[in-house]
This record gives structure tokens, C-alpha cells and sequence, in this order.
């Protein structure tokens, strides 16, 4: 099991490498080409970072072919619009989707008309109108995926309980995992008395979190928990489980905190109900962050080999990747660690029984 | 700021809200629910298995012990047994041996008055045979050479002189 964790491990690094080394095929030739390539990198950094309406796994520049495939676009404009992002053609074509007209403006859809006119406010902004968007978009698709992977998974760990008290193949890897979230993440922070309510959303956010920061190391150019709606939709979660299963004590300590003189109560109030929203705010931030400022870091230095020529430099770089990527796999399991504890740790607060004053 | 916002997509927002609640939701079924019970079973029975391991552990010790206890025991009643059929053995022994000097001595004392009495009566018959003897040996004397009277009491006072003993 170790050995093909390994190896594993070993052909995602190596692809991740490979496949970027894939990405940027043109060498330099001429003078200002160095330009040209760095611009190429931050772009590629900023495309990376953003959803898109389309899988894009490379683009071959030369032939200026992409190879990827598709995705459901759904719009709702007066009406329900569904057609597959090829339409776009890549930004290149204007969508025509039941008397409607769309157009792809650097990842975002705009109405227009059949001419595909696009109109500017002063800033150089568009201000064409933007349908509301709830396409299946890459994120989306990946996040469908590994929701459906982790739900196989787990459902199958499940079953094999009933054949034996002990976890089989993949459940023996996450048993410990599965363990550890209830005695040292929700048990000490929750309470014996009330862990048990919570620990269905606390597992879930754990190997949700981790599996999509793990699928955003692979080279296929996923950054879904990089993405902050992503990270406001799962702390809005958070926050509404901590709102809602909060007893009188919470609320008490929020309002009108006890032990302290009724002047304080009334100036604490405020700060207190501000810290009610900051705290799944810092959650969703910290997340996003961390997630995307990892992928930008790794993203420019494997950007950084197709700008030096040296070839010393190019090796250094390659290990200081290596090294990066090893860093990432800790802090992907980090980071939906830091996640989960901090839900629990709000939970517990909401749930405890009498103050420490 | 700003940034954040303008790339703050409403339509991932809402199918990522929808699809961790739809996974929580057939987690929380299928997997959680499941893998949770199963996990604090297999606690609990390692526990259960744990004490009643000890518990025997403790029982068998007890077991021992008892077991010991009723062995010295046994032996404390074996010396005790021993050294009361040997008091019995000593007891009959001195008993027999008493009885049998006594018997011994009854009988010496028997035998020594059967043979005084013997010896009394034997001395009595010789002195009555004497006496008939030296009268008749007298009278024959007498009769041939003196007249017995004479001599008879003379006689009779030898014989009470001539005490056997």
C-alpha cells in the first residue's frame, strides 16, 4: 500500500512537471521573446487561478489547437439556456442559444446581440448585461467528480464493516484519518456531549477539502479550493451550522456577555457580533489564499524554468519545484485540517454548556 | 478587495453549496453513520475484551491463591493428623507398656505369694512329717532302749528349737 502510495506520489510530481514543460512548448528565439514569455506565464498563472467554462488540459500554440473538452453552459435569461461551451469556440465565436446571444470575454458571458457588440464604460469596463450563470463550469465538473469519487469511497468503506471489525484496502488508509477528526479534532473541541451531531459535516469538509487540494496538485490545472466562492460557499456552511445549533449561552456570551460591567456589555455587544461573521470570514480567506497563493508559487517556478537557459539554473529550479510540490501535498492536508479544526472549534463555542468566567 | 469580488462567481457558489450538501447529506447516510458505528463497536469490544481479560486475570489470581491456601491448609491438617496418631501411637505404647509392667508385677506378686505359700505349707507339711518322723524314730528308740516318756519332752523341745527358715 506505501510503495504504490509512492509511486503514486512520484508519477503526479513528475506529471505535474512534464505536463506544465508541455504547456509552454516555444523557446525563445529572438530579442523581446523573454517578454513575450513572461507575459505568456502570467497569463497562464491568472487563467489557471480563474473557472472556466471548458476542461482546457493544453493548448497547442503553434497550430493554436486546445485540447480539452467542454462543458454544459446553463444561463438563465428569461428562460432556461443550456448549450456546451464549444459554441464559444474559445472566446472566438459568439453563441446563439434560442433567440439569445452570448458572447466568452475573458471567462465571463455577456448578452449581446448577432453582431456581438461590446460596449465600454469609461474605465474600459465592459458593461454589457450578464446573464445569471449557473453553468457546470470546470470547478464545478471537477467538484461533482470528487464529491461523487469520495462518496464511492467512503459508502465502500462502509460496507466493508459489515463483512469484519476491521477497514479494508482504501479504509485502512482513512481510518486513521476518520479517527483522528473525532478524537482530536471534534472531541476536544465539541465536548463528549454533543461531538456526535457534528461529526457528518466535519468529515465531510475534511476529505472534501483535502481530496480537491490534492486533485489541485495534479497536472490536469485544477484550483477549485483557490477559487473563494468556493471557500465562501463550504464557511457559509460552517457558519449557518454554528448560527443554528448555538444554545442560549452563545448567544448570551454575544449580547450581553456576563461578568463584565454593564457599560462593557453594551460596547462588547457589537464587537462580539462582528467577530460571529469574521471568524467564517477568516475561514474562507485563509483557504483561499493558501490555496491559490500555493498554486501561483508553483505555477512561476515552473515558469521559471522556460525563462532561464541555464541549465544549472533550470536544475536548481526543478528541485526547488519538487521540493514546493512535497511542501503543497502538507499543506493541502494542512490546510483542510486548519479548516475542519476551526469548524469545530466554532461549533464547540456555539454548543458549550457554561462559560469559564 | 475589488479583485475578490469581480471573481466571486454566484453559479459555482450555488452548485458548490449544492453539491457538499448533497455529499454531506448521502455521506452522512452511507458512510458516516456506518463507519462511526462500526468503529465505536470494534472500541468497544477491544474495551469490553480488555476487562473481561483482566477480570479473568484477576480471577485466576484469586484462584491461585485459594488454591494455595486450601494446599497449606491441607498440609497444616496432614502434620496435625501426623502428630496426633503419633501422640496416639506413644499414648498406647506407654498405656500397654504400664498395663503389661503391672500385669507383670500382679503376676510376680502372685507367683511370689503362690510360692510363699507354697513354701509354708511345704515347711509345715517337712515339720509335720519331722515330727512324725522323730517320733516314730523316738518310739523306736524309745521302745528298744528307754522308756519314751522320759525322753519325749525332751524331744519336743529340740524340735520347737529347730526352726527351718
Amino acid at each position: 500500500m506505501q510503495a504504490k502510495l509512492l509511486k503514486l506520489l512520484a508519477l503526479t510530481l513528475s506529471l505535474t512537471i512534464f505536463s506544465s514543460a508541455f504547456a509552454n512548448p516555444s523557446e525563445p528565439t529572438e530579442a523581446g521573446g523573454e517578454n513575450d514569455i513572461k507575459k505568456e506565464i502570467k497569463q497562464d498563472i491568472s487563467h489557471h487561478l480563474q473557472d472556466s467554462y471548458d476542461f482546457h488540459l493544453f493548448t497547442d500554440k503553434e497550430t493554436n489547437t486546445h485540447y480539452g473538452f467542454p462543458l454544459p453552459v446553463i444561463l438563465w435569461d428569461g428562460g432556461l439556456h443550456v448549450f456546451m461551451s464549444s459554441k464559444f469556440h474559445h472566446g472566438e465565436d459568439i453563441a446563439e442559444s434560442n433567440g439569445n446571444y452570448y458572447m466568452l470575454h475573458h471567462n465571463h458571458i455577456y448578452k449581446t446581440d448577432a453582431e456581438g457588440t461590446v460596449k465600454y464604460d469609461d474605465e474600459g469596463h465592459i458593461i454589457n448585461e450578464k446573464p445569471f450563470d449557473i453553468s457546470i463550469t470546470k470547478n464545478v465538473f471537477v467538484s461533482i467528480c470528487v464529491a461523487l469519487m469520495i462518496f464511492l469511497f467512503f459508502s465502500g468503506m462502509a460496507k466493508h464493516y459489515k463483512s469484519g471489525p476491521l477497514p479494508k484496502g482504501f479504509g485502512r488508509l482513512m481510518e486513521p484519518l476518520v479517527i483522528f477528526i473525532r478524537d482530536e479534532v471534534a472531541r476536544p473541541n465539541i465536548g463528549d456531549k454533543h461531538y456526535r451531531n457534528y461529526m457528518g459535516y466535519l468529515l465531510t469538509v475534511f476529505f472534501f477539502i483535502w481530496f480537491l487540494n490534492m486533485f489541485g496538485l495534479t497536472p490536469l490545472g485544477i484550483n477549485v479550493t483557490g477559487n473563494i466562492a468556493v471557500t465562501f460557499a463550504l464557511a457559509l456552511i460552517t457558519f449557518v451550522i454554528t448560527q443554528f445549533t448555538a444554545n442560549k449561552n452563545y448567544w448570551q456570551h454575544i449580547f450581553w456577555m456576563p461578568g463584565v460591567p454593564y457599560p462593557m456589555r453594551i460596547i462588547l455587544a457589537p464587537i462580539e457580533l462582528l467577530g460571529v461573521f469574521i471568524k467564517p470570514f477568516a475561514l474562507l480567506i485563509r483557504l483561499y489564499a493558501n490555496m491559490s497563493a500555493g498554486h501561483v508559487v508553483m505555477m512561476s517556478l515552473i515558469g521559471l524554468l522556460f525563462i532561464f537557459h541555464n541549465w544549472f539554473a533550470r536544475g536548481a529550479f526543478l528541485g526547488l519545484t519538487l521540493f514546493l510540490s512535497i511542501i503543497e501535498f502538507f499543506v493541502a492536508l494542512l490546510q483542510a485540517y486548519i479548516f475542519t479544526m476551526l469548524s469545530a472549534l466554532y461549533f464547540g463555542m456555539a454548543v458549550e454548556e457554561h462559560g469559564h468566567h | 478587495m475589488e479583485k475578490l469580488i469581480s471573481e466571486f462567481s454566484l453559479g459555482l457558489f450555488f452548485w458548490q453549496t449544492l453539491i457538499f450538501l448533497g455529499l454531506l447529506f448521502l455521506l452522512r447516510k452511507f458512510a458516516w453513520r456506518p463507519i462511526m458505528a462500526a468503529v465505536q463497536e470494534r472500541e468497544d469490544n477491544i474495551e469490553n475484551s480488555l476487562k473481561s481479560a483482566e477480570q479473568a486475570k484477576k480471577e485466576m489470581e484469586e484462584l491461585q491463591a485459594k488454591n494455595q491456601d486450601l494446599l497449606k491448609e491441607a498440609r497444616e491438617e496432614r502434620d496435625k493428623m501426623l502428630k496426633e496418631a503419633k501422640d496416639a501411637k506413644d499414648r498406647i505404647v506407654s498405656e500397654a507398656k504400664t498395663k503389661a509392667k503391672e500385669e507383670a508385677d500382679k503376676l510376680l506378686a502372685q507367683a511370689r505369694q503362690d510360692i510363699h505359700n507354697e513354701k509354708q505349707a511345704a515347711v509345715g507339711e517337712m515339720k509335720q512329717m519331722v515330727a512324725s518322723f522323730s517320733v516314730e524314730i523316738a518310739e523306736k528308740i524309745m521302745k528298744e532302749e528307754l522308756a519314751v516318756d522320759k525322753h519325749q519332752k525332751l524331744v519336743n523341745t529340740y524340735l520347737e528349737d529347730l526352726k527351718l527358715n
